[in-house]
């Protein structure tokens, strides 16, 4: 009986958080030829080159960021070792539009460090040349900045997995240290590292922030500006078409890199990784090497957001400030608890019934991580407008009463787009926590007296407590940090603290946008804690 | 509390392919029976279908006389009070040994939940491990820790699934010797599942021979091996190989390897008739002054023993089984006798 309800209602979910991915794709096969051959004529070409780059640029950059710190990190030994394993994951706390208008106040023109140039040499405007912050290379040294952790997550992963033998072969073999890396522990890797540029680049296709701030047509920008700019919803559309196809590829490369993975898995016995000492000037180069991103990614603007808000979080925190993080944190408190309580639904479901359909709708809802939150909130608005129109029509016609916008404008859809976007954090980690519970261990509980629905409470749930709780914990952290769809979906006059954060260092109010930021960096540490936690545990064997 | 377990030619189907075709046993409160059988060949869905995992689609499943499974009726498995033994124990990471053991008692009254526990964990021999975790046991206290949570509740049944399949060899069958001690000092009815015989001999009082869903053969180990009701119970049991041989009297054969008198009567049937004979390794002795003679293609040492591959003139390999300090090299040609009195024929249609 309930499995013949269980299984559609999967479907059936998987289908309505489908829609906005749906809506955007149907504008790809949509033909208008007059939208396209406009964008085509003015901004199409610009955006392409632009992300082009942009992602050239932030491949280059966190590749060898992460795949340096990794192979540092995994297999030499060189003095502060131990604590650049995790910290260099702490700049995933840092959001990109953060850390950007951060280096922005630190260095432009009347930043300290140009004020401290001028000082010094007694150098006027125009006497010296000093890069641009704000350019596609800015872009890309922020975006790399913080999003090489993927890279670097996952290479060392795979550095660690490795077997020990491997490395040995290759040096009885007659490679040295950098040989054996150049032809055996780096092609081993090879799926993991590129798995962990995709997630890069997706998020580099996905930010809007750091962009906009910096004043770069790109396609989120596109978006937003063909959107509210010029109300063209249709061009939006399309752009967000577009830009889901980027995204699909990069969606096909990371699972595809996934899989092979699996087969470049050289051993299952494991013993202690060789350390290699790296001591004096090598050691020495080590450590700077895995300093330096530390120091850009996180601490030098962390200290700067301090230092502003230290200045001016008395002007600040009143009692708007205090409203809008109850907004935040009721936001992302609402939705993590509705993402952790889907995803037990779906992966349940699974679990329990997993047929063709179930296992394909569950993938369907788990793409959504990939979609960038200006393509989601687009993606949410024209079919929620759609139906808001339709249903203020029809009431007009016939009752002559106006429903006015119920579902677009609401936090409803914002809730909506949230779950599209988060909820393949929470099915991740809860499937995960399912997969520790083998099906021997339900059957042993029926055995010994338990019905199924105790089963769930006295065994599983205390099983699977770890993974629910931090699924909670991620999708609680992503939501605060969420900046697009937000921005676009939320209702009239609400706003949270990412938003809020944003709107002042747009109007050039660094300082005092930098209390807001570094509560989001502080509740963004949470996640980066746990994950740090759990890699340092994660070598299998050990 | 023990109880009579009677399964009564049931049929289990997973979609349209049938596992079980009418498999019927009966076990007397006490009795450790044993399903032996290659891999596939449906002996863990017997199990889980006394469990109450998997419906009938005919027969009866009784225990006591009461209805357990029938095809329009199939008693949940929480209300079966049977217990289980995994393949892979299936013991709670999160619970300690004591909470294991103790899972299953929840009704019970404090003072007899600890008591209980106390001694069971005296009968596995752990009385001090009460408070660590699965992870810290070894596999063998780990596989004895799961048979005392399923015993734990004093079940009318104990199932136990392939129990000791990931235990290094040397220790199964002793594992296998303990627990027939705990489950004949409980007095309780068991019912195993393995594709070693070895493991099958060393524990049960009766053994279904199973193959394709079927019981080929039930009985106990020592008629299994010696007096193999068919070809296939013949040839999974033991070692051994069939000759030629022709039936010349009431009690005897005419072979390559000479005539073999049997112990009682062969069928009169089969009288002038080419019949097939099993000889097992044990049945050809290494006899230096024998007239007959083999060719050693290949042997195996075994420490006691040597078991030697060999061919007689006319081509037919044979099994020997000699002490190990008659050791000949291979192509050499050794003396054979046969050392038989029971004979296994079959025929040959």
């Amino acid at each position: 009986m309930i499995d013949r309800l269980w299984r559609p209602s999967i479907v059936l979910t998987a289908f309505i958080f489908s829609i906005p991915i749906l809506t955007i794709a149907a504008f790809l096969l949509q033909s208008s030829a007059d939208v396209w051959q406009h964008l085509l004529d003015t901004v199409l070409f610009d955006y392409l080159t632009n992300s082009a780059l942009l992602m050239f640029g932030v491949g280059l950059g966190t590749f060898s960021i992460g795949v340096t710190c990794a192979w540092l990190t995994s297999v030499c030994q060189f003095p502060g070792k131990r604590l650049f394993a995790w910290a260099l994951l702490l700049p995933l706390a840092m959001p990109a539009y953060i850390i950007a208008y951060t280096y922005t106040g630190m260095f432009d023109f009347a930043g300290p460090f140009q004020s401290l140039i001028r000082e010094w040499t007694g150098w006027g405007y125009g006497d010296y040349y000093f890069p641009e912050i704000r350019s596609i290379g800015g872009a890309v040294a922020m975006l790399s900045f913080v999003l090489y952790p993927y890279v670097y997550l996952l290479a060392r992963a795979a550095f660690l997995d490795q077997s020990v033998c491997v490395l040995e072969v290759s040096r009885t073999l007659g490679c040295n240290l950098w040989g054996s890396f150049y032809r055996v522990a780096l092609p081993l890797a090879r799926p993991a590292i590129v798995a962990g540029m995709s997630l890069a680049l997706m998020e580099t296709l996905a930010d809007y922030g750091t962009v906009s701030y910096f004043g770069l047509g790109v396609f989120t920008t596109g978006i937003f500006r063909t959107w509210f700019g010029l109300g063209d919803s249709a061009a939006a559309a399309k752009l967000a078409a577009i830009l889901l196809l980027f995204v699909f590829t990069l969606v096909l490369v990371e699972r595809a890199s996934r899989r092979q993975a699996q087969y470049h898995h050289s051993t299952n016995r494991y013993q202690n990784l060789p350390e290699y000492r790296l001591t004096g000037i090598k050691g020495l180069i080590a450590c700077v090497a895995c300093m330096m991103p530390l120091l850009l990614g996180f601490v030098l603007p962390a200290i700067q957001l301090g230092f502003w808000a230290v200045d001016t979080y008395a002007d600040m925190v009143d009692e708007s400030f205090i409203e809008l993080t109850l907004h935040s944190i009721s936001l992302a408190a609402v939705a993590s608890v509705l993402a952790v309580m889907l995803a037990l639904f779906l992966v349940y479901g699974k679990r329990l019934f997993g047929t063709k359909a179930v296992n394909a709708s569950i993938r369907v809802v788990a793409t959504g991580y990939a979609i960038p939150g200006t393509v989601v909130a687009v993606g949410v608005i024209i079919p929620f407008a759609w139906f808001d129109n339709t249903l203020d029509a029809y009431l007009r016609e016939h009752y002559d009463f106006s429903s006015g916008l119920i579902l677009s404008g609401s936090l409803f859809a914002v809730m909506f787009a949230y779950m599209v976007r988060f909820l393949a954090v929470s099915i991740q980690s809860v499937e995960a926590g399912l997969g520790k519970i083998k099906h021997s261990m339900d059957d042993a509980a029926r055995s010994l007296g338990y019905r199924p629905q105790q089963t769930f409470f006295k065994v599983h749930l205390p099983i699977m407590k770890g993974s629910v709780l931090t699924a909670l914990l991620i999708v609680f952290v992503d939501v605060m940090k969420e900046l697009p769809a937000t921005l676009i979906l939320r209702p009239f006059n609400f706003n949270t603290l990412a938003v809020r954060a944003f709107e002042l260092a747009s109007d050039e109010r660094l300082a005092d946008s930098s209390t807001a930021a570094l509560m989001i960096v502080a509740v963004g540490l949470i996640p980066v804690i746990l994950l740090s936690k759990s890699i340092s545990a994660s070598r299998a064997g050990s | 509390m023990t109880a009579q377990l009677d399964v009564q030619n049931i049929d289990v189907s997973y979609g349209s392919h049938q596992v079980l075709n009418q498999v019927s046993f009966t076990l007397e409160p006490g009795e450790i029976g044993c399903m032996l059988g290659p891999s596939g060949c449906g002996k863990t869905t017997v199990l889980r279908a006394i469990a109450g995992f998997e419906p009938v689609s005919r027969g009866h499943i009784l225990v006591d006389h009461r209805e357990f499974s029938s095809p329009s009726f199939c008693l949940p498995t929480e209300k079966r009070n049977i217990g289980m033994v995994f393949q892979d124990f299936a013991l709670f990471p999160n619970m300690s040994v004591a909470e294991n053991i103790g899972f299953g008692l929840r009704q019970w009254k404090p003072k007899d939940k600890q008591r209980r526990i106390q001694e069971l964990l005296a009968m596995i021999g752990m009385p001090t491990s009460a408070q660590a975790y699965p992870h810290q046991l070894s596999g063998g206290q780990q596989q004895r820790v799961a048979l005392a949570r399923a015993m734990a509740p004093h079940p009318g049944i104990l199932l136990l699934d392939e129990p000791f399949s990931s235990m290094d060899i040397e220790l199964r069958e002793q594992l296998a010797r303990e627990v027939r001690n705990i489950l004949k000092q409980e007095n309780i009815t068991a019912v195993l599942v393995t594709h070693d015989q070895n493991e099958a001999f060393a524990i049960a009082d009766n053994i279904c021979v199973i193959n394709e869903g079927r019981i080929e053969q039930q009985d106990s180990g020592y008629n299994l091996y010696h007096r193999p009701g068919n070809r296939f119970v013949a040839d999974f049991i033991g070692q051994g190989v069939m000759i030629p041989a022709e039936v010349v009297g009431e009690f005897m054969v005419k072979t390559e390897l000479g005539l073999i008198t049997n112990d009682m009567p062969i069928d009169s049937n089969l009288l002038g008739e080419t019949v097939d004979v099993l000889i097992r390794p044990d049945d050809v002795i290494h006899d230096d002054d024998s007239q007959e003679t083999a060719i050693v293609v290949e042997k195996a040492f075994r420490g006691a023993d040597f078991l030697y591959f060999l061919r007689t003139d006319s081509g037919t390999e044979i099994l020997c089984l000699a002490p190990s300090h008659h050791n000949h090299k291979i192509n050499e040609r050794i003396g054979i006798r046969l050392n038989l009195h029971h004979l296994v024929i079959f025929d040959r249609t």
